[in-house]
C-alpha cells in the first residue's frame, strides 16, 4: 500500500495545478454555449487541457463530426509517444488489464511525474491518478458555477498556473542532462517558427505541437543517442 | 442534446483510445537505441512545445506572463516543485499586473 500512498502524495500538485486550469475550461465551456454538467461531464470522461479546449469551440457548431475527429487525433497524438515511452518503464505487474483501465489517465503531467520513475506500478499509477482527476473535475465545475465573479486580472494569472507546472517539470532534467536541455530547446524555437512564421501559424496549435516534438526529439535521437539504459536512470 | 452526446463519443472515445492502444499493445521492451532514445525525449519536446510561445500570452499581458515565468523558472531551475513553481508564477504575473495598474 506503500506505492499507492506514495503515489497520491506525488497526485496532489498536479491535482492543485488542475484546478486553476480546468476553472478556466469551465468558464470557456459556459462561454460557448454549454451548461455546467456538460462542461463537468466532459472534463470527467476525458481529463486533457488542449483537447477540451479546441472541443468546445467544435461543439458550439452542430455535426462537425469528422473535424472533431481529426482534431482530436492531432492534438492527442502526443499521448500515444507518451505511452510508449511509459510502457517502457512499467513492472512486471503492469500488464493486461492495468493498461487498459489505468492508460485513460495518461496526462502530460502524470506521464512526466511517472517517469522520473524508475519503474511504475499499478498502485504508485492508480494513487498518481486520484488527485488530477478530482482536480480537474472540481475545477471544471466551480469554473462553470461562479467563475464569472473573479475578476479578469485574477483569471488571467491563473493562467500562467499549468506552465509554471511545466517549467517545474522541465527544468530541473534539463539543468542535469545537456541532450535533454538541447531537445528541449529546439522543441521551443521550432514552435515559435510556427508560430511567427505567415502560413506556418494558421495551422492549429494541436497539430504544430505535435510537429516540433516529434521534430526535436528525433533529433535528439540521432545527435545524442542514449547509450545504454543506465544512461536512461541518470537523466532522469 | 443528442449532437452533445455524440460529440462527447467522438472526444473521450478518441482521447482514450490514442492514450491506451499504445499503452496496452506494446509489451515488449525496445532494444532499438534511436527509438528508445526518442522515447526518453518526447515528453521533455511536448512539454517545451506547449510552453512556448503560448506561455507568453497565457495571462492576456506580456508583461506579467514574462514576469511570471521568469520568477518561477528560477524556482523551477533551483529544483522546487510543481505546486510551489505554478503558485509562485500566478502570484508574480498578479503583482505584476497590479503594479502596471498602478503606474
Amino acid at each position: 500500500m506503500k506505492a499507492f500512498t506514495r503515489g497520491l502524495r506525488a497526485g496532489i500538485p498536479i491535482g492543485l495545478g488542475y484546478l486553476s486550469v480546468s476553472f478556466t475550461f469551465g468558464i470557456m465551456a459556459i462561454a460557448s454555449g454549454l451548461t455546467w454538467w456538460q462542461a463537468v461531464i466532459i472534463s470527467m470522461t476525458t481529463v486533457t487541457s488542449a483537447g477540451q479546449l479546441s472541443a468546445i469551440g467544435t461543439m458550439a457548431v452542430p455535426g462537425q463530426y469528422a473535424a472533431m475527429l481529426v482534431s482530436q487525433a492531432t492534438i492527442n497524438l502526443r499521448y500515444a509517444f507518451m505511452s510508449m515511452s511509459l510502457s517502457q518503464k512499467t513492472s512486471k505487474s503492469f500488464r493486461g488489464i492495468w493498461r487498459w483501465i489505468l492508460g485513460f489517465f495518461m496526462t502530460d503531467e502524470i506521464f512526466a511525474v511517472a517517469s522520473a520513475e524508475k519503474t511504475v506500478s499499478v498502485r504508485f499509477f492508480c494513487g498518481l491518478s486520484v488527485a488530477p482527476w478530482v482536480g480537474w473535475t472540481l475545477g471544471t465545475l466551480a469554473g462553470s458555477l461562479v467563475g464569472n465573479v473573479l475578476p479578469p486580472i485574477v483569471m488571467g494569472s491563473l493562467c500562467l498556473a499549468i506552465y509554471g507546472m511545466f517549467l517545474a517539470i522541465i527544468l530541473p532534467p534539463a539543468k542535469a542532462s545537456r541532450p535533454v536541455l538541447a531537445v528541449v530547446a529546439i522543441a521551443a524555437i521550432i514552435h515559435c517558427i510556427f508560430y511567427y512564421v505567415p502560413y506556418l501559424r494558421d495551422i492549429p496549435s494541436g497539430i504544430s505541437i505535435s510537429i516540433s516534438a516529434v521534430a526535436a526529439a528525433m533529433l535528439g535521437a540521432l545527435l545524442f543517442p542514449l547509450k545504454n539504459s543506465e544512461e536512461v536512470a541518470e537523466n532522469d | 442534446m443528442t449532437d452533445f452526446w455524440i460529440y462527447l463519443a467522438i472526444l473521450a472515445g478518441s482521447t482514450y483510445l490514442i492514450r491506451v492502444i499504445p499503452f496496452a499493445l506494446m509489451q515488449k521492451k525496445i532494444t532499438n537505441v534511436y527509438v528508445s532514445s526518442f522515447l526518453h525525449y518526447i515528453p521533455f519536446a511536448v512539454l517545451s512545445a506547449m510552453t512556448l510561445p503560448a506561455a507568453l500570452f497565457a495571462t492576456g499581458n506580456i508583461m506579467s506572463s514574462v514576469a511570471g515565468l521568469l520568477v518561477g523558472g528560477f524556482f523551477a531551475y533551483r529544483g522546487k516543485g510543481l505546486t510551489l513553481v505554478a503558485i509562485i508564477s500566478c502570484v508574480i504575473a498578479l503583482m505584476t499586473e497590479l503594479i502596471l495598474l498602478l503606474i
